[in-house]
C-alpha cells in the first residue's frame, strides 16, 4: 500500500500533525491518536491510551474475590459476562473447584449471548464508522432483547456479577429457556436483514475490502487474536483447542477469513454470530437439571432456607460475605475466548482471601498497539476502517 | 501424566538443557509451566523459543510485573507465550529490583513493546533497548509507579476543574474517611493452627520441641 502512494519528496514541507480524538465518535471511546500525516495519508500514529485507566488491577488487589467479579463487568461493558469467565475459572483452577453441570452449561450458554451482544454492537459500529447508519438502529433493537435475558437472570442489564466462583449466582427463572429458544429462531432474520443491507453493499465494500490487510506472521508477531486473528486465515479459537466449561461438547464451526482485511474481519463477526446460535440451542436442548452452584461450603454460600434454622449456616453465611473465602496459593493464567479476542487473567494467590496479583490481559490492547504498524501508508478514513474493525472498547484496554 | 504435560515438561527440559548457567528452575504447576531465567539471558531464551521447532512459542500474550516488596530481587516480570502449533501455554519469569534493567523483548516480538511499557509505568521496571520506554496508562506528568504495593490505593493526588484558573488543578488526595482495610486473619477455615495470643497453645508448642 505504501509504495503506491507517492511521497512528498519536497524537504521544505513537514507532514502535518494531526489529533485524533479523545472526543470523537470514531475512536470509540476515549483514544487519543496523535497521527503525522503526509498529506491525506498516515505517516505515524501514535495512540495515547490511559484516558479510562481507572487502576482497575489495584483495586482488584484489594478486594476479596467475590468482590472483584463486578470489575470483570466494567472491563468490556459490551459482553460483560465473558470476563467474569474468565476470572472464575482461573479461581476455581487454583482454588480446584468443580463446578455442577448445569452452571457451566448456563455459563457457556451466557458467554455466548454475550458474545452475540458483542458482535451486534461491533459490526454496525464499524458499518457506522465507514458511512452506514442503518444497521445500528437495527442491531440495538436485537441488543435490547439480549439486555432482557441479562435482566432475567442477574437483575443488571450491562453490569451482569452473574458467575461465581463454582458456578453461577442462581439459576435462570422458569421459561427463560424457551424465552431464548424463540428468539434463536428469529435471530437469523435479524442477521440477514443486516446482511442485505451491507454484505454486498458497493461502497461498504469499497470502504472495507483490502483495508488493513494482515498477515497470518504479522497478525502473530503483534499478538492478534480473536476475529482478527481467524480473518487472517489462522483456525484458532480457544473454544476448539483449549475448550473450557462444557465447550468440548459443543458441535460448532469456527468462520476463518481469507484475505484478512477489514471485509474478512467483518464477515467472521457476521459469521460467528450464527454460529453462536447454534451452541445457545444446543446448550438449551443439553442442558440437564440439577444445581447451578458447587455445594463445596468453601465458596458457596449457605441455602437462605438453611439460614432460617442453623446457626452455623447464618455463620458461615456472615463469613462468605465479610471475609471472603481463601484460594490456596499458587499462580496461574487462565483464559477464554471473548468476542474480541483472548482476554486472559494472569492470577496469584498467597493463600489469603484477596488475589495478590490480578493481571488482566485485555485483546483490544495488542489490537490498539499494531494500529501504528498497520495503518502506515494508508489514508486518513481508513485509519478509522481499521480502528473499527479492531473492536476496541477502552473499558478493558485501559482497565 | 497425560500427553499435554508430558510435552510442557519436556519443553522445560530442553530449555533447561540448552541454557544450563542462565535458566534458575523450571516446574509444572496447575497444569501450566513456569520457566525462571536470568535477566541478562531473556533475550537469548525469548529468541529460543520462539524459533525452536519443537517450542515455536510465537505469540507472546501478555508481559506483566508483580511485587515481592520483601525480596531482595523485588518484582518479577512475567511473559506469558502461547505456541499455535502446538497448543501449548508456556511462562517465562525474571527477576529484578528498582535499579537492575531488563533487556527488551520487543525487537523478537513486536507486541512486547506496550506490554513493557505498561510494565515500566506500572512497577518502575527498567527495560534496557526499548524502543520507545514512556508511560502507558497513567496520566501526563504522572509521578510514582501506582501497582507497587508501598503505592497507596488511594493516590497521592486528585484533579478537579477550577472554576477561576479555568483549568484541571491538581491537588493532594482528600478523603473523608479512611480506606478500611479490614484483618481477616481469623481462626476460621483453619487459617492458622493457633490463634494469635493463644498463650497456651503457644506454650505447649514450646514444650513438645523441648522434647
Amino acid at each position: 500500500m505504501a509504495d503506491s502512494v507517492t511521497k512528498i519528496s519536497d524537504p521544505t514541507i513537514k507532514p502535518l500533525t494531526l489529533n485524533f480524538g479523545p472526543q470523537h465518535p470514531a475512536a470509540h471511546g476515549v483514544l487519543r491518536m496523535v497521527m503525522e500525516m503526509d498529506g491525506e495519508v498516515v505517516e505515524r500514529l501514535d495512540p495515547h491510551i490511559g484516558l479510562l485507566h481507572r487502576g482497575t488491577e489495584k483495586l482488584i488487589e484489594n478486594k476479596t474475590y467475590m468482590q472483584a467479579v463486578p470489575y470483570f463487568d466494567r472491563l468490556d461493558y459490551v459482553a460483560p459476562m465473558c470476563q467474569e469467565h474468565a476470572f472464575v475459572l482461573a479461581a476455581e483452577k487454583l482454588g480446584g473447584i468443580k463446578v455442577p453441570e448445569r452452571g457451566q452449561y448456563i455459563r457457556v450458554l451466557f458467554a455466548e449471548i454475550s458474545r452475540v451482544l458483542n458482535h451486534l454492537l461491533n459490526v454496525p459500529a464499524y458499518a457506522m464508522d465507514i458511512g452506514a447508519m442503518t444497521p445500528m438502529f437495527w442491531a440495538f433493537e436485537e441488543r435490547e432483547k439480549l439486555m432482557e435475558f441479562h435482566e432475567a437472570v442477574c437483575g443488571a442489564r450491562l453490569h451482569a456479577n452473574y458467575y461465581r466462583v463454582g458456578g453461577v449466582h442462581q439459576d435462570m427463572p422458569a421459561g427463560l429457556a424457551d424465552q431464548i429458544l424463540a428468539w434463536a429462531e428469529d435471530f437469523p432474520k435479524a442477521i440477514d436483514d443486516m446482511e442485505t443491507l451491507l454484505t454486498e453493499n458497493r461502497i461498504f465494500k469499497q470502504r472495507s475490502v483490502d483495508i488493513g490487510i494482515i498477515s497470518p506472521e504479522e497478525a502473530m508477531a503483534w499478538g492478534c487474536t480473536g476475529p482478527v486473528l481467524r480473518a487472517s486465515g489462522v483456525p484458532w479459537d480457544l473454544r476448539k483447542s483449549q475448550p473450557y466449561d462444557v465447550y468440548d461438547r459443543m458441535d460448532f464451526d469456527i468462520p476463518v477469513g481469507k484475505n484478512g482485511d477489514c471485509y474478512s474481519r467483518f464477515l467472521v463477526r457476521v459469521e460467528e454470530m450464527r454460529q453462536s446460535l447454534r451452541i445457545i440451542k444446543q446448550c438449551i436442548a443439553e442442558m440437564p437439571e440439577g444445581p447451578v452452584m458447587t455445594e463445596d461450603a468453601r465458596v458457596a454460600p449457605p441455602r437462605r432456607a438453611d439460614m432460617k434454622q442453623s446457626m452455623e449456616a447464618l455463620i458461615s453465611h456472615f463469613k462468605l460475605y465479610t471475609e471472603g473465602y481463601h484460594i490456596p496459593a499458587g499462580e496461574t493464567y487462565t483464559a477464554v475466548e471473548a468476542p474480541k479476542g483472548e482476554f486472559g487473567v494472569f492470577l496469584v494467590s498467597d493463600g489469603t482471601n484477596k488475589p495478590y496479583r490480578c493481571k488482566i490481559r485485555a485483546p483490544g490492547f495488542a489490537h490498539l498497539q499494531s494500529m501504528d504498524h498497520f495503518c502506515k501508508g494508508h489514508m486518513l478514513a481508513d485509519s478509522v476502517a481499521i480502528l473499527g474493525a479492531f473492536d476496541v472498547v477502552f473499558g478493558e484496554i485501559d482497565r | 501424566m497425560d500427553e499435554k504435560l508430558q510435552a510442557l515438561s519436556d519443553v522445560g527440559a530442553h530449555i533447561a538443557a540448552r541454557f544450563t548457567d542462565d535458566v534458575e528452575s523450571h516446574e509444572l504447576a496447575n497444569g501450566e509451566l513456569t520457566v525462571v531465567v536470568g535477566a541478562q539471558a531473556i533475550q537469548k531464551v525469548a529468541q529460543f523459543v520462539r524459533d525452536e521447532a519443537n517450542s515455536l512459542f510465537k505469540i507472546c500474550v501478555d508481559v506483566c510485573g508483580v511485587d515481592y516488596p520483601e525480596r531482595e530481587k523485588r518484582f518479577e516480570v512475567v511473559y506469558n507465550l502461547l505456541s499455535l502449533k502446538h497448543n501449548l501455554r508456556l511462562r517465562l519469569k525474571v527477576r529484578t529490583d528498582e535499579d537492575t534493567p531488563v533487556p527488551s523483548v520487543s525487537s523478537i516480538w513486536p507486541t512486547a513493546n506496550w506490554f513493557e511499557r505498561e510494565v515500566w509505568d506500572m512497577y518502575g521496571v527498567f527495560f534496557s533497548d526499548h524502543p520507545d520506554l514512556r508511560r502507558m496508562l497513567t496520566d501526563y506528568g504522572f509521578d510514582g509507579h501506582p501497582l507497587r504495593k508501598d503505592f497507596p490505593l488511594t493516590g497521592y493526588v486528585e484533579i478537579r476543574y477550577d472554576d477561576v484558573q479555568r483549568r484541571i488543578v491538581y491537588e493532594p488526595v482528600k478523603l473523608t474517611q479512611d480506606f478500611r482495610n479490614f484483618d481477616f486473619l481469623s481462626p476460621w477455615d483453619g487459617m492458622t493452627p493457633t490463634l494469635p495470643g493463644d498463650e497456651k497453645a503457644d506454650q505447649q508448642a514450646a514444650e513438645g520441641e523441648g522434647k
